[in-house]
Formats: C-alpha cells, sequence, structure tokens
C-alpha cells in the first residue's frame, strides 16, 4: 500500500499546480535513496554457539505446560509412536539428515533441555515471543515462525523420545 | 492508506468548494437515537458481542453472521451462490451442493433462516434457509459455519413459505408461492385456475446427510406466502399464509388483490405421520437432488432422487383446514405459548388473530364456511379471538419477547408497532429509515426469546449512509426493547437483502465453534498428509497434484513436465494444525477461483494451461512472514511437448 502513497500525492500536487493555471516546473524534487539488501552476506550466528545474552541452555526449561520431565531408559514403544507423529506433523519443516525450515531435531538432546523442547512444541506462539533461545532459533531459521501442530503433551512427550534416539 | 485517503479528500473537498455546498449539512432523520445509544451497542476492542444474527443474503444467495449490538460483519458464508473468494461452487468438493435437477445452479434467491431447536427452543446445532427461486432447502452446520446439505424441491413454483421449523426440530416446511402444474406440463396460461395446485412439503431435519421430503400435500394452486410452525399446545401443526386465492395468473397486483380474505391453511403434520403409517399416499415420480458434503471426506456429494410420497387431503379428512384472513396476508407468526396465530394482512391496517383453542373446538364442533377445492374453510368469527387495530399500514411480520409483546413491521407506514398480546392494544410505535420488511428479536419465533434487541431489515435506505452510486447497501436497525419504550441504537448495513434473520445468544453457539480439521480424521480421498507423499501422477490427459502446504511453502513447489491440454487436479492439504491458519492457492490463468483451505483441509482445484510457458502459483491468504516467499512454478510444454514430468522442492 506504502507505494501507492507516493503517486497520489504527487496526483495531487499536480492538481494543486493545474488548478493553479499551470506553469512552474512540475518535477516534484526527488531524494534518492539507497537500499543494501545485504542478502546472506551477514554471518549466520551458528546454531550451535549460542551468545551470551540466551542464557545457558542446559538450564533453560523454556515456557509453557512442562515443568519437569524424568527421562528414564529409552521406552522403544513411544519411539516408534514419536516417530510416526513426528513424520506425520513436522517434517514438512524438520528433517532429520539436515536444516531445512527449521532445525534439525539430530542431537537436541544435547543443546535443550527436554522440557524446553517439549514446550516448544507445545507453546510456539509464547516462545517465539518470550523466549531468547526459540527467538534466536526463528532469526536463524529466516524468521519462519514455529507453527503450532496443536499436539497433545502425552504426543510431545512421544516425539520427544524419539528425538532421545536421533 | 492514510495518505491516501486525506489526499482524496482534500480533493474532493477543493472540488467541493469550487461546486459550492449544495448538498449542505447532512439531515438527521433519526435523532430520536438516545444520548446512551453509542455505549449501549458498544463492543470494546477484543470483547465479543452478545449475540450472533443470521442475516439472509436475499438475493445474495448467502447467510450473513453478524453481531449483536455492534452490528459487527463476522462471516458471510456461502449457501445457494458460488463464492470465489471461498472457492465455494469454483473447487471440486463443493461444485456437487449446486447440483440440481436442472444442472448446476450458481445463485439462488435466500430468505428465511430458521435455528434449529429443541423443546421450542433455539439450540445452535444448524441453520436452516431455503432458496426461493431454483425451489431448495439449506441446512448450515453452526460447527463449522459451512452449508453442509441441500435438498432441492419438487412440485414447487417458488419456495417462499419456508423452513419454519417444528419445536424439536422434527421437520423443516417448504410451500411454494407459485402455484403451478403438478406434475409439471406445458398448458395453456389461462387454463391455470383450477388446474395448477401448490405443494406443502415436510422436510426431516434432525439428521445430517438425511434431509428426506417425509411427505408433501398436494393443496389448491394459491400463493403460499409464509408459514409458521406451532409450538407448546399448537405443536403438531404448521401454519401457512395464501393470496391469490383468486388464481390470478396475470396483473396479480391487481387481479390478486380482489377478495376481502384469503387463507391461512393449517395443517395437522401429526395426522399427516398417520395416513403415512397407513399407507394412505401416493409414490409421485420426481426428479430432485440432494447434495451433501460429507466433513469426513470433505467433499460433497449430489444423487438424485426419484419419486416423492403425496397426500392428497381429499383423502385424508382432518389433514388441513382453512382459515380465513382479510387482505393478502404476509407473515403469519405464532406466539411464545403456542395460543395465538398472527396474520398480518399486508393491504390492511390490521392484524388478525386466531385462537388456537378456537380453531380446534371451530373443527370438532363443524363450523365450516364451506370449502375450498374440498378443504373445509373454518367460519372467521369461530377462529378469531382478536384485532390488532394498528394505526399502521401494510402489517408484513410479527415477533415476540418474553414479556407478553409483540412486535410488527409496518412497511407501507415504515414503523414497528409493539403490542399486547391477549389485550390487542398498542403499546408504542417507532419509525424506521426506510419501509421495514422483516424484523428479528433474538429467539423471537421460539418459546423463549431474548427480549433485549429486535432488528428491523429494512427495504429502503436512500440517504442513511454515505451514497455509494445507484446501488445502495441495505439498512439494519437495531432498538433496544428492553424497556417500556423501544429505542433505536444503532444503524447497521447488511449484505444482500435480509429477508428474515434469526438470532441466539452467543453462548448456546460459540462453545462448539470448531478451530481446525484434524489431519488424523481428513478422510478426502486426495488428501495428502505428509511431506513426504507429495507427488504427481498423470493419468492421460489428467495429471494430479498431491501437494500440501504448510507456513511457508507447497510440496512440490517446481512441478515441469505439463502440456497444453492437460486438466490438472491440484489437490491441496493444509498441514497446519492451528487455528486461523489458513492458506489460499491459485495458478495464474485458473478459469475458477482460489482454493481457501483450512487448516487440516483438503481441497482441489482444476486448471487447464492454455499456453506453453512456466506459470507462477502462490499462497494468496498472508499467512506469514514469509507469505511473499510462498510460490512454485509450473512448467507447460505445447502439447505432446511436455517432456518427462517431474516435481521437486528444495531440490
Amino acid at each position: 500500500m506504502k507505494r501507492l502513497i507516493l503517486p497520489v500525492a504527487i496526483l495531487c500536487v499536480g492538481f494543486i499546480y493545474t488548478s493553479c493555471g499551470g506553469g512552474g516546473s512540475t518535477e516534484a524534487p526527488k531524494e534518492e535513496k539507497k537500499v543494501q539488501m545485504n542478502m546472506g552476506s551477514d554471518p549466520a550466528p551458528s546454531a550451535e554457539a549460542p551468545s551470551a545474552d540466551v542464557g545457558d541452555p542446559m538450564t533453560n526449561l523454556g515456557i509453557g505446560p512442562v515443568k519437569s520431565i524424568e527421562l528414564a531408559a529409552i521406552d522403544q514403544g513411544m519411539v516408534a509412536e514419536g516417530k510416526k507423529l513426528f513424520e506425520e506433523y513436522c517434517t514438512a519443516c524438520h528433517k532429520v539428515d539436515k536444516k531445512f525450515i527449521g532445525p534439525s531435531p539430530a542431537g537436541i538432546m544435547e543443546r535443550r533441555t527436554p522440557e524446553w523442547v517439549m514446550n516448544m512444541i507445545l507453546n510456539p506462539e509464547e516462545m517465539i515471543q518470550k523466549d531468547p533461545l526459540a527467538k534466536q532459533v526463528m532469526m536463524e531459521s529466516n524468521m519462519a515462525v514455529m507453527a503450532n501442530q496443536n499436539m497433545t503433551e502425552d504426543q510431545a512427550r512421544k516425539i520427544l523420545e524419539y528425538f532421545r534416539t536421533l | 492508506m492514510k495518505s491516501l485517503k486525506i489526499s482524496i479528500a482534500a480533493l474532493i473537498g477543493i472540488s467541493g468548494l469550487f461546486i459550492g455546498c449544495q448538498s449542505g449539512g447532512q439531515k438527521k432523520a433519526a435523532s430520536a437515537t438516545g444520548s446512551d445509544a453509542a455505549s449501549s451497542v458498544y463492543v470494546a476492542p477484543g470483547e465479543y458481542d452478545e449475540f450472533y444474527a443470521f442475516m439472509s443474503g436475499g438475493f445474495s444467495g448467502q447467510l450473513s453472521v453478524q453481531g449483536l449490538p455492534s452490528g459487527r460483519v463476522f462471516k458471510v458464508i456461502p449457501v445457494f451462490s458460488v463464492d470465489a473468494e471461498k472457492g465455494y461452487g469454483f473447487n471440486e468438493e463443493t461444485k456437487p451442493m449446486l447440483n440440481t435437477s436442472h444442472g448446476f445452479i450458481p445463485w439462488d434467491d435466500a430468505h428465511h433462516p430458521e435455528l434449529s431447536q429443541t423443546d421450542g427452543v433455539p439450540d445452535g446445532r444448524w441453520c436452516f434457509i431455503n432458496g426461493n427461486n431454483t425451489p431448495r432447502v439449506a441446512r448450515i452446520d453452526l460447527k463449522t459455519f459451512e452449508t453442509t446439505e441441500i435438498l432441492e424441491l419438487p412440485n414447487s413454483g417458488g419456495n417462499h413459505s419456508s423452513p419454519f421449523i417444528t419445536e424439536n426440530s422434527e421437520y423443516i416446511v417448504a410451500g411454494t408461492r407459485f402455484s403451478v402444474p403438478i406434475p409439471q406440463r406445458n398448458m395453456p396460461i389461462n387454463l391455470a385456475k383450477g388446474n395448477f395446485k401448490g405443494a406443502l412439503s415436510f422436510i426431516t431435519a434432525n439428521e445430517p446427510g438425511n434431509m428426506t421430503i417425509k411427505f408433501q400435500i398436494l393443496v389448491p394452486g394459491f400463493d403460499y406466502d409464509l408459514a409458521h410452525s406451532g409450538k407448546g399446545k399448537s405443536h403438531g401443526w404448521t401454519f401457512f399464509t395464501t393470496y391469490n386465492t383468486e388464481e390470478a395468473h396475470t396483473l396479480k397486483e391487481a387481479y390478486a388483490s380482489q377478495n376481502d380474505k384469503d387463507y391461512i391453511a393449517a395443517v395437522n403434520w401429526k395426522k399427516a405421520e398417520e395416513y403415512l403409517a397407513a399407507g394412505n399416499f401416493t409414490e409421485m415420480p420426481a426428479e430432485y437432488a440432494h447434495n451433501y458434503y460429507d466433513e469426513r471426506t470433505q467433499s460433497a456429494t449430489s444423487s438424485m432422487l426419484k419419486t416423492v410420497k403425496v397426500l392428497d387431503p381429499a383423502k385424508c379428512p382432518g389433514l388441513i383446514y382453512y382459515m380465513p384472513c382479510p387482505k393478502s396476508p404476509h407473515g403469519i407468526d405464532v406466539n411464545p405459548t403456542g395460543d395465538y396465530i398472527v396474520g398480518a394482512g399486508k393491504l390492511s391496517a390490521d392484524l388478525t388473530v386466531h385462537s388456537f383453542d378456537k380453531m380446534i373446538a371451530a373443527i370438532e364442533g363443524k363450523q365450516f364456511d364451506g370449502d375450498a377445492y374440498g378443504i373445509p374453510v373454518l367460519k372467521f368469527d369461530a377462529v378469531n379471538i382478536g384485532t390488532v387495530s394498528s394505526g399502521g399500514l401494510g402489517p408484513l411480520h410479527t415477533e415476540f419477547d418474553d414479556k407478553g409483546n409483540a412486535y410488527t413491521s409496518f412497511f407501507i407506514s415504515s414503523e414497528v408497532v409493539k403490542w399486547k398480546v391477549g389485550t390487542w392494544e398498542v403499546l408504542d410505535r417507532v419509525p424506521c429509515y426506510y419501509s421495514v420488511g422483516h424484523l428479528m428479536i433474538p429467539g423471537g419465533d421460539s418459546k423463549k426469546p431474548w427480549g433485549k434487541y429486535m432488528v428491523a431489515m429494512n427495504k429502503i435506505t436512500k440517504d442513511r449512509y454515505l451514497p455509494t452510486g445507484p446501488e445502495m447497501c441495505h439498512s439494519a436497525q437495531l432498538y433496544d426493547i428492553s424497556g417500556e419504550k423501544m429505542k433505536l441504537i444503532l444503524d447497521f448495513p447488511t449484505m444482500g437483502e435480509p429477508h428474515y434473520a434469526q438470532g441466539i445468544h452467543a453462548d448456546v453457539v460459540k462453545p462448539n465453534s470448531q478451530k481446525i480439521y484434524r489431519l488424523d480424521e481428513n478422510e478426502h480421498p486426495f488428501a495428502c498428509k505428509k511431506e513426504s507423499e507429495a507427488r504427481v501422477e498423470r493419468d492421460g490427459k489428467d495429471v494430479h497434484v498431491y501437494m500440501t502446504m504448510i507456513r511457508s511453502h507447497f510440496a512440490p513447489d517446481n512441478i515441469s513436465g505439463l502440456e497444453v491440454g492437460d486438466r490438472v487436479y491440484f489437490h491441496v492439504t493444509n498441514l497446519e494444525q492451528d487455528w486461523d491458519t489458513p492458506h489460499g492457492f491459485s495458478v495464474l490463468g485458473a478459469n475458477n477461483s482460489e482454493l481457501l483451505i483450512m487448516p487440516g483441509q483438503t481441497e482441489t482445484l482444476v486448471w487447464e494451461p492454455k499456453k506453453e510457458g512456466v506459470w507462477p502459483f502462490y499462497c494468496t491468504d498472508f499467512c506469514s512472514a514469509l507469505h511473499q516467499e510462498m510460490q512454485g512454478y509450473l512448467g507447460v510444454g505445447a502439447k505432446g511437448q511436455g517432456g518427462e514430468l517431474k516435481w521437486s522442492l528444495g531440490d
């Protein structure tokens, strides 16, 4: 919409000149504006290296319904269910073998607390607003937002279990 | 946008000065609004309205959802007309909804919304509405606010007196406004009288997917104008007004207004059920469509039905009676207790009130005043209990509050008159701007009206809003009816031409409103529920694209190997599972519309490329900061030269 404003403004100016009987220059002073895009030339911060202001990721529980998770031995039944859910609801943006729209979940348990992972799945809107780590991931993901896929806490827990095997 | 407005305003302002102040100040025809009116209709940002209003779109064929008291528009639900914005009638899933025995019909004239009821009270499950032109009725599901079922009506020449539900949603009804030859055949129009017939249909309403004409009653060829079903003690009866009992076929304006009285047809539908059960009916050949949108497969199917059960009043004594009512009655309304049947003689000043008890007594006492084509006519004095001498002109419709009052619209004198049920005395009157048609009080035709607001739906707008050329929006007016005097508190514009509306307290509907379609319940035959399963399949000239969408990409987003002459079906599934995350889809050169796909839903757009080239498609509903990037390309070769079919994403 912004682009429309200028031509219309010029039209108005033109109208006033015309109604004054013409004469005078109709050339409006042109302000030259240089826009530098710098597409892709910014050194993107490494996903593995948290900057000082995001704190220690391994103590950050995130924001959301999950306050504390006790991890026992890996439950293969839950892993299988979690893998299926991940494939159905998450793989449009997350691939195990590479960064896609968002980061790969491989090795996530070494970078994040289990609570943070589940809260990111269950409460992404608030996380990307308030949690410094989540904000950083969004910036690194070209501002693509984490979609809320309406998982239940039980479903998110199974996905977490699957992540433990990656 | 602001600077645009200002500039244009400045321009107009300047030229206005040159032209001179012809128009002067706005005249305030309705300065009757109280000083506290603004606060009484103010719904603060982020707050909700107290009531839903379902306003018919009339000649738009649609149903709009507005809030009361604010008058804000929330949604226009496509029902009988195609809607390119939502892809309704354009995508493959909804095209069958508009199928009829006359083929695909992209438009109708939608008049009377009617909410489903339980024990005579609106229950918020469904809204029904009639299509007048190519006779149909529709069900709108109030979980999704989508049209899910449409049934065509055979033996009807205009479905006006419809749907007007019974108190436990047993039936919606449909009476023909224009009588026609039944069965249809060509005949000289001057033989219409005595040969044309009407049909009153009773349609089961309680079972989604199974809307059925339980029976039709073949009646004399009058014009059956409006209806309402009985409630409480009159439950089991439905009342229809008639005009043109003269059976004129030309210059009806004059020739259909000759008789001093026309009839209110009182139909005992419980009696009809007995005759039906006893086998006392004819199975008549017919052709009419039943269309159903199945939420599991997210697709509509249309089936053509071949017979209809018909009852002949001559063989079914006690099924139907005529009650005389003066001057071409239009609205027919039953008060909340079911005691009184109010006929609005539209070419008179007065309302005629018949008593249900008196009617039953008159039937039992055989108080007949002859018959019309074999249907007994009850004596006027034997059924009449009162007359509302209104002082107005042209009464049309009556609604009720919860305090024993009735409110009647007067088209010619452009006002609403409030009167007392039982004493028939006039209590108050307010002007309408201009020429009010229908009225609506939330629950106002049910057993339990919410008697707080009344909406007048006006036929003429003139100077009520900033002018928009020759065509104006239709104007509605909101009145506060909680006190003794009616108070005008708001003007608001409407969509199309509302004929009637229904209102319901938001708490009855809001908790059931669905937020998403669950992917794991999506049984669309062409759904693609995982990005890894996105693919393209060729079957001769038909190409099926199983495509997914999520913020903010399509899979696949590049397809090549298409050819001019192909018919490409894009079956697009929205993988989002969050509330209010629809995506749109369209292709350059598509001859239909966009798709607007809700989370978890699959829709199909057909594209028939006409030219060689690489053609873009994109998301048409702003979805994220990367919405502009949600786009892809389709490579199209000349006929026979498309090359190998390939597709990819992020390769």
